[in-house]
């Protein structure tokens, strides 16, 4: 027990060597920001917008493509999105303004391309962020948002968790194992009180783990500062292939602009 | 003075918790350099306690602890978690960073040391458990008995004077336990070993020390030590069924 767990968190990533791969982790991150920016700002009403989101999807697309991020995983990705799709469904039908046809339904105008906008958007920016994901391991991601000088205590939060994601995991299940073994059987009033319980009891074994952790950090001279390892020097033709994205999209928002 | 200071030193230590539990009533211990000691006592005697003072993470409520002649106090702090490593009894609190080789690496880091030396002492230290291909390696791929030699590993690196080790050999199967004896057995440092495994400490220490109540019971050879029937069943110790400890 407690050994070959494959990681929950680890199963993101897809491992290979492709241009994006090698990529430093923190030009990875910058350009997927800059990417999200360049998609969110577009507008959403401008009559050229479809055609933009068409430019930034083939720009996305082929970052995946170059790393080697196959379609069935960035389709398993936009699962996230359910939410949002929701919402973006709804947007048509309670906006007002002009009404048009679709499909036999009369729609606002303004609230289709306001809900098409936010669901191309969304789409776009999980896209860009997926193929981050599975091309970069989640402690090269957290060396990256350390480098771009986030605050220590996020640093160290996000990778605590990354560690203790599947140790806590195991303790649920063992937990589970140990309710089921004993005749428990989950839905219900009572089976929402037991939950209740469970995650409390998870919740003070945690705490009392970091206590533990903690007091051994402080063993091996842990001052508040993580030490990091000497950080690469970075290559500015790095730069450049990282930037290809953000730059590709910008461009397209530019020419988007002047034509409109 | 011509010896060398003892590696351990602990003088009329009393500690009493803030919610008035008082677990120490006066631990007087002295562990030479090179020795190995095993620590034993029931559940509650203040073994914990004990360890948690050796490195200054429970500040003595009076006496007082000294590690190669640098007594503990606020001042020494750093120098006095460099020279006692602790491994705790639960791996996974003790290997927090995402790969084995930066776990191994923390301690040296916090010591400022240059990164060549860092990488020099990780290797090392690996080396010394049987470890040395798993750096790159995350903590939750290894199983039990290889997470807890490379925590044994991890204070290795700070090249200590003396390893304090808190029930090394609980939850390992018998031939994680084997390899863990194996490496104690070739470790070049002073062992202090708490535990309940008495056949553990026969194997690989020639002190036993009982502490039961708060004060130190017992301190003598080991087979001596664990002979005395009358004196194990008086502080809640058991040997296991047909083990004799004076054919070890």
């Amino acid at each position: 027990m407690g050994a070959g767990h494959g990681g929950t968190l680890v199963a993101r990533y897809v491992p290979g060597s492709s241009a994006v791969h090698r990529l430093e982790p923190h030009l990875k991150l910058v350009s997927v920001l800059a990417f999200a920016v360049v998609v969110v700002s577009t507008p959403v009403h401008a009559p050229w917008a479809p055609v933009a989101y068409g430019g930034y999807l083939l720009a996305v697309l082929t970052a995946a493509a170059v790393a080697g991020v196959g379609p069935g995983r960035l389709a398993r990705s936009l699962v996230v999105e359910v939410p949002f799709v929701a919402f973006a469904v709804l947007l048509p039908f309670v906006a007002r303004g002009p009404q048009v046809e679709v499909l036999g339904l009369s729609v606002s105008q303004t609230g289709l391309a306001a809900g098409g906008g936010l669901l191309a958007k969304a789409t776009l920016s999980i896209l860009a962020a997926t193929v981050l994901s599975a091309t970069t391991e989640p402690r090269a991601l957290l060396r990256g948002l350390e480098r771009l000088r986030l605050p220590q205590a996020l640093v160290q939060i996000l990778m605590f968790m990354i560690r203790y994601a599947d140790v806590v995991g195991g303790e649920l299940q063992r937990m589970r194992v140990a309710r089921e073994s004993r005749g428990f059987r989950s839905g219900g009033l009572r089976g929402l009180r037991v939950m209740a319980a469970t995650a409390g009891a998870l919740f003070i074994r945690s705490y009392e783990r970091g206590e533990r952790v903690h007091l051994a950090m402080l063993s091996r001279g842990y001052t508040g500062r993580l030490p990091t390892g000497p950080a690469a020097v970075v290559d500015p033709r790095a730069w450049a292939v990282a930037l290809t994205l953000p730059l590709a999209a910008a461009a397209v928002l530019l020419a988007g602009m002047l034509s409109g | 003075m011509t010896a060398a200071p003892p590696s351990l030193l602990v003088e009329d230590l009393a500690y009493a918790y803030p919610d008035g539990h008082q677990a120490l009533f006066g631990v007087d211990l002295r562990i030479e350099r090179g020795e190995r000691v095993a620590l034993l006592g029931p559940n509650g005697a203040g073994k914990t306690t004990l360890v948690l003072h050796l490195n200054g993470i429970l500040r003595a409520g009076r006496g007082r602890v000294t590690v190669a002649g640098l007594p503990v106090g606020k001042r020494s702090l750093q120098e006095i978690r460099r020279r006692v490593g602790v491994v705790f009894q639960d791996p996974d609190d003790q290997l927090f960073m995402p790969t084995v080789g930066e776990d191994v690496a923390f301690g040296p880091r916090n010591l400022g040391l240059p990164e060549a030396e860092v990488s020099a002492r990780v290797a090392a230290a690996l080396q010394q458990v049987r470890m040395a291909d798993a750096a790159d390696r995350p903590p939750h791929h290894l199983s039990f008995g290889q997470r807890r030699r490379v925590a044994v590993a991890t204070v290795l690196a700070m090249q200590p004077e003396i390893v304090v080790l808190d029930e090394p050999s609980s939850n390992l199967d018998p031939a994680g336990r084997r390899e863990l004896a194996e490496v104690l057995a070739g470790l070049p440092v002073t062992l202090l070993m708490v535990t309940h495994d008495l056949p553990y400490a026969a194997q690989l220490c020639s002190r036993s020390v009982i502490l039961d109540g708060g004060v130190v019971v017992a301190d003598g050879p080991t087979p001596d030590v664990l002979s005395d029937a009358g004196l194990l069943a008086a502080h809640r110790l058991e040997l296991p069924y047909g083990f004799d400890p004076t054919r070890t």
